[in-house]
């Protein structure tokens, strides 16, 4: 394609009066016009400054991030062990040794909430990648090749749909026995049906728009069309959704941790450390104020990320929410 | 219209049968045994195996179990010998039931009321304040709401009864700790929607006839901003009966989940189908209603949907 370029060629000659002697061409070449003066920008680097713009969720991504770095080395810089046990601190405030005080048995709880923010992000960050991962795949294969494969995927996905996944979950924990991978292996049986449902929506949306066509008619592989044409255009969707169900899955950890299903003592989690802070609720209230801050706030820092990177990726969609 | 509820119903016996089945092969895989206390002599759990019917091939006992199951009968609890399954869900399910029904009124109301007003007064303090409370609900899961109120209305302000259910300001915290969730959610859900519907042509329409504020928010807005709140109605009852295992124990209430639990740790075969069978069914009843309701409400998914 040549495109037509409007330039003054400095070889015109320049017109013939006196005056003309003070003003020299600067000229400008045909590159120059051209060129792009500001940075191409991708799709990440598109929605990276738009999410750098709202502050909120900004906060909740840099909270993630201490939290994090915390989890991995707050135990590592610490005297005390999650597991040693002080009998003359039971149940002992905060203080300059302890700074988020003891449990009752005399534990560290900074060492301890940092131990099972350890488990609980774990298995978090496990159990919803792992989900998105199967439910993308699934839910593409369903919604871009359609027939007999979709039929049976969905009708099985109708059927688990209707069986409360907590039930499952579990029943398999029961099975499996108490651990972080068995925790992960059971939620993943059927957590994975949502983002199924979802992605095989939106693939089977775009494969009737017209790039699709276009990139078919061109003759471009089923392969190639996935990952070039389909997949980028419900990536912001996939990372917002892992970015929700995040939190869901550390709900889950803490209740089955809660009930007396998830992990065993002396590991912990944070729905350990709930479950021993409710029942020194009266002597020692701090043991459970702590630990309901943390997850608490970790909670709220995932959902305004989530937020954030819903708009971010998809601007119509912002305020409406 | 009645292909669209029998393809629902369909396909809720059919979860209904997956649930049944999964759960009693899961069961039967578990590690351990109900009749594993040493008090007992190796002839009497043999002869309680045989009682219960365990020393049958594992097939045989799964269709004398659905077949019991058509008949509404769950079978002896094996933990607590005289009591049958059906006894002890009739005992407890009241209490769990009372109190997932004020949750759920309270959740729906609240939430609806919240959502509403705060889409009115976009921007607004109203606005901040039902915006905070749904962030901060779905931050909170229902155990640390439980004991935060708790603590804080019940021992250390000493407003309300701390424990138990006997009354009805018993019931003021456990409905709060469970609805709370729930609420948050029903409440962003509807702020969103109601939002989007503003801006839709039909209410301009509205507005052009020279229809009143209230009228047009009453009759057009609401109305059809409702629609995604019934969509997550299933998910929510099966949330909030979930969420009474937690608040159960933490308000020491005699319902369902402490039974449910501790049949799982005893390994009692019989109250853990039971219950599963029981809780399973009626979320999927309910699911089934919300999708019924759904398909009545909003025509577009009976004639649109597969």
């Amino acid at each position: 394609m040549k495109k037509t370029t409007y330039v003054y060629q400095p070889e015109t000659p320049a017109p013939k009066n006196p005056d003309a002697s003070l003003f020299r061409t600067v000229g400008k070449s045909a590159e120059e016009m051209d060129k792009v003066t500001r940075p191409n920008l991708s799709f990440w680097a598109d929605a990276w400054r738009r999410l750098k713009k709202n502050r909120v969720a900004l906060f909740g991504l840099i909270l993630i991030a201490v939290y994090v770095l915390l989890a991995i080395f707050a135990p590592l810089f610490s005297r005390y062990s999650f597991s040693a046990m002080d009998g003359k601190m039971i149940n002992a405030g905060p203080s300059p040794e302890h700074w988020l005080g003891c449990d009752s048995v005399g534990r560290d709880l900074w060492v301890r909430i940092w131990m099972g923010a350890r488990v609980s992000l774990t298995i978090g960050i496990a159990a919803a990648s792992i989900n998105m991962m199967i439910g993308a795949v699934m839910g593409g294969l369903c919604g871009y090749y359609g027939g007999k494969l979709d039929m049976i995927v969905m009708r099985i996905v109708d059927i688990l749909y209707g069986i409360p996944s907590l039930i499952i979950t579990i029943l398999v924990m029961v099975v499996l026995g108490p651990g972080i991978h068995t925790l992960i292996v059971a939620m993943c049986i059927i957590g994975w049906i949502g983002t199924c449902r979802f992605v095989r929506g939106e693939v089977y949306r775009l494969k009737g728009q017209d790039f699709v066509c276009a990139a078919k008619v061109l003759g471009v592989r089923d392969f190639t069309i996935i990952m070039r044409h389909i997949l980028p255009n419900i990536m912001g969707l996939l990372i917002t959704n892992l970015c929700m169900a995040i939190p869901n899955a550390i709900f889950q950890e803490a209740f089955l941790s809660y009930i007396g299903l998830g992990i065993s003592p002396p590991n912990c989690s944070w729905g350990i450390l709930a479950k021993e802070g409710i029942h020194m609720l009266r002597m020692a209230p701090h043991e459970i104020l702590f630990p309901a801050f943390f997850i608490c706030s970790t909670m709220l820092a995932l959902n305004l990320l989530g937020d954030g990177l819903r708009d971010a990726f998809d601007p119509h969609l912002r305020g409406t929410e | 219209m009645l292909k669209y509820i029998g393809k629902r119903l369909v396909a809720a016996v059919l979860s209904l049968v997956a649930l049944i089945t999964v759960v009693f092969f899961l069961v039967r895989l578990m590690p351990g045994e109900p009749f594993t206390s040493a008090k007992l002599t190796q002839q009497v759990a043999d002869n309680m195996r045989h009682y219960y019917g365990f020393d049958k091939p594992l097939i045989v006992q799964y269709f004398q179990y659905i077949g019991n199951l058509l008949r509404g009968d769950f079978g002896y609890s094996m933990k607590y010998t005289n009591k049958t399954v059906n006894d002890i869900i009739g005992q407890t399910f009241p209490f769990s039931a009372d109190l997932g029904i004020r949750a759920l009124v309270l959740a729906i109301s609240v939430g609806l009321i919240l959502g509403i007003l705060s889409a009115l007064h976009r921007g607004k303090t109203i606005d901040f304040v039902c915006v905070l409370v749904a962030i901060i609900g779905t931050s909170m899961p229902d155990f640390i709401v439980g004991a935060l109120l708790q603590y804080f209305f019940g021992i250390k302000w000493g407003l309300l009864p701390v424990a138990r259910y006997l009354g009805f300001e018993y019931t003021i915290l456990p409905s709060i700790g469970l609805a709370f969730y729930t609420l948050a959610q029903v409440s962003r859900i509807m702020r969103a929607s109601m939002l989007e519907v503003v801006q839709q042509d039909y209410i301009k329409t509205a507005r052009a006839k020279g229809l009143s504020d209230l009228r047009i928010t009453a009759r057009h807005q609401i109305r059809n901003a409702i629609m995604p709140v019934i969509t997550v109605l299933g998910p929510t009852v099966a949330a909030v009966l979930t969420g009474t295992f937690v608040i159960e124990s933490i308000f020491a209430i005699p319902g369902m989940g402490k039974y449910y639990v501790e049949s799982v740790a005893n390994n009692d075969y019989s109250m853990i189908l039971g219950m599963t069978v029981f809780y399973g069914s009626f979320l999927i009843l309910c699911n089934l209603i919300v999708d019924i309701l759904y398909g009545v409400v909003d025509p577009r998914v009976r004639v649109g949907s597969r």
